[in-house]
């Protein structure tokens, strides 16, 4: 086992109370396979991934465990940390137009980390960032490598941001929304490239992203989270054809299909919760549609069901599977108990579930690259 | 970059000229002259006096007189209040001792104001932080003419260890440096403070450490001159009041520095010191804003002119 997360939890102090973004997350990742986070903003997949690197917040607390090859990380000592980051496990973040640094030129962020992990020296280091460069397929890669960042577009500084963590050849990587911020055609190819140097390198990665058809086309198994649980892990292929949480149901169905023209685009009713009060119960019951009494109380267990396919949720499976119940209008105790739930910053009221997929034009499940 | 600094200093003649004229404008407007006494001088004297130093000529011609004068033998004019002395001899006096403890203070207040700042930004919400808060808000906001008595009084009446006042060697320079850097060290260590805690909230300081850098080589390789931008506009015009001087300094501790001269004149009516010392105080003005336009694009390679 390269890397085992158990009970992870993360608080964060704010003015407002304590914010409780991941709660009790478990999971683990064998050499060289691909694990998919998903959910919609908010739901704490990127402070999960911090979490694992140390790369909290400064008012943010992690509790749980973290182990990389069986040593406990988490909360580790500085000196710990640093040895294991970019050499053992990098990152590559959502950002990047303010991800890279944009005072220093490429080559000296990427050579930094050379010369700080490998005692290599300038020259040598540069030399190297410009083979990772070509690897990530950088046109000109010895001219550009001297360049400052604002001379990129946001796509070639993604793939800096990759090159740059691939330098050590590190174990893992974890991609958080590696392609959110860049264009629908620039987000083929990072994935491509993504998929291409997983297998070359022959690293883990943990991709976390609310594109399903990003999943679709790179994971081996997929964790589904929302408010900072999961609530749903499987392989991808029985994921997608059968879904058996409300939430990946729902979460699904807000693809656009260019199969299905004509059919009506589903949306999760709702927004996600508020940390700083979450719900009792399971967090998705002010949304579900097959909500009942005891989702109030208490959250449903992670129940395995069969090898490797596990659940969060009181209703049946058998139920779920038959699809949820023709509801036209949200049940007025649940809409008062949303109101109650949700944050109020509306801005994030639009769930990303809604426009989920539509950038990755048309990678519907079974349009999976092999 | 070097056509830039030149067109820089090209346009720095006409905001010269510019503030010559404005000043001189203002200066001649203002009621009262030089020579107006309680006891008013006898209209003979008053108009040979007026005469002698050409204020009877109409204040174009003054201009003119007194700009060819700078321009062609670098001659700011006689003072009309000290008959002995140019305004040359003045500012030649008085401008050593500003420059030294202006210069000396400036050092210091940058010296300890950054580290200050980037102390406390590192140390956030910990008691080092909110020390360094206490300390820098406690500087600010205590005049230096309040600390200059209490730095006499401790110093020279208690501890008898300083001269209370006039310029010589290093003793003479201790106390005026504290006065006039206290408050500057804890207005740059705010500024450093604030902007070094943005910096290090910010997406490319958590690429830093995700790569794997020591605490250490994250601050001073990463954080740092982003942290130091806004800083350093800051000091640009700082550098400039610190080396003119202080009136209260000059005042408190007898120094015999310009910024004493300053208010004199102007107080006065003497003419020529009041404009002598308002062109140094703007060409300094000028040259070290230029000095931090070009420190910017030296440190922010957006920044290209």
């Amino acid at each position: 086992m390269l890397l085992e997360v158990k009970d992870l939890n993360v608080r964060f102090a704010t003015p407002d109370g304590e914010v409780k973004a991941v709660n009790g997350i478990d999971l683990d990742v064998e050499r060289g396979e691909t694990l998919g986070i998903v959910g919609e903003s908010g739901s704490g997949k990127s402070q999960l991934a911090f979490a694992i690197m140390g790369l909290l917040a400064r008012n943010g607390t992690a509790t749980g465990s973290v182990r990389f090859e069986g040593q406990e990380i988490l909360n580790a000592p500085a000196r710990t940390l640093s040895k294991l980051r970019a050499e053992r496990i990098a990152m590559v973040f959502q950002d990047p137009m303010t991800s890279l640094n944009p005072y220093m030129r490429v080559s000296d962020q990427m050579a930094e980390v050379l010369m700080l992990h490998k005692g290599m020296g300038k020259s040598a280091a540069v030399a190297e960032s410009v083979r990772m460069l070509d690897a990530v397929r950088i046109p000109d890669a010895r001219g550009r490598v001297k360049l400052h960042p604002h001379e990129f577009s946001g796509g070639m500084r993604q793939r800096v941001m990759i090159a740059m963590a691939l330098l050590c050849r590190p174990d893992l990587l974890i991609a958080d929304e590696p392609t959110t911020a860049l264009d629908v055609t620039v987000q083929a190819q990072i994935m491509e490239l993504l998929d291409d140097l997983q297998r070359d390198f022959g690293m883990a990665m943990i991709l976390i992203t609310h594109d399903l058809g990003v999943v679709a086309g790179s994971c081996e198994r997929v964790m589904v989270m929302y408010g900072g649980r999961t609530l749903e892990r499987a392989p991808v292929d029985p994921l997608f054809a059968a879904p058996t949480q409300p939430y990946t149901q729902g979460l699904l169905s807000a693809i656009p299909r260019v199969d299905q023209r004509g059919s009506r685009l589903s949306a999760i009713p709702g927004s996600p919760p508020n940390m700083t009060r979450p719900p009792a119960g399971c967090p998705f019951t002010p949304r579900c549609a097959y909500v009942m009494d005891v989702c109030h109380q208490a959250m449903p267990p992670l129940v395995t069901f069969e090898p490797g396919r596990s659940r969060a949720c009181y209703a049946e499976i058998e139920r779920v599977m038959a699809g949820p119940p023709p509801v036209v209008e949200m049940p007025e105790p649940a809409a008062a108990e949303l109101l109650e739930t949700t944050a109020p910053d509306l801005t994030n009221a639009l769930p990303d579930a809604a426009v989920a997929g539509a950038g990755s034009a048309g990678v519907t499940p079974e349009g999976r690259r092999p | 970059m070097f056509g830039f600094i030149l067109r820089r200093l090209a346009v720095a003649i006409p905001t010269l000229l510019l503030l010559i004229i404005i000043s001189f404008v203002l200066m001649h407007s203002a009621p009262g002259g030089p020579f107006t006494q309680e006891r008013a001088l006898p209209p003979q004297v008053l108009a040979n006096l007026d005469a002698k130093y050409g204020l009877d000529q109409p204040l174009i011609v003054q201009m003119w007189t007194y700009i060819v004068g700078i321009v062609t033998r670098f001659d700011f004019g006689p003072s009309f209040i000290y008959p002995d002395l140019s305004v040359n001899d003045i500012i030649s006096q008085g401008f050593p001792v500003t420059l030294t403890y202006g210069a000396i203070g400036f050092t210091l207040s940058v010296l300890f104001g950054v580290m200050l700042g980037i102390v406390a930004a590192i140390r956030h919400n910990t008691w080092i932080d909110t020390a360094a808060v206490g300390v820098s808000i406690g500087a600010q906001v205590l005049p230096n003419f309040v600390i200059a008595p209490i730095l006499v009084l401790v110093f020279t009446l208690w501890l008898r260890w300083l001269p209370g006042g006039g310029w010589g060697g290093w003793p003479y320079w201790v106390m005026p440096i504290i006065a006039l850097t206290l408050s500057h060290m804890a207005s740059i260590a705010r500024l450093t403070r604030s902007s070094m805690l943005e910096v290090l909230g910010s997406n490319h300081i958590r690429t830093a450490r995700a790569k794997g850098l020591s605490e250490r080589a994250v601050i001073m390789r990463h954080a740092l001159k982003p942290a130091m931008l806004p800083v350093i506009s800051y000091l640009g015009p700082l550098f400039v009041t610190m080396i003119t001087g202080s009136v209260v300094v000059d005042m408190y501790f007898s120094t015999g520095g310009i910024g004493r001269s300053f208010v004199d004149s102007a107080l006065s009516r003497d003419y020529a010191v009041m404009m002598g010392i308002t062109i140094l105080v703007g060409a300094l003005t000028i040259f070290f804003n230029l000095l931090v336009d070009v420190l910017y694009a030296w440190i922010d390679p957006k920044i290209r002119y």
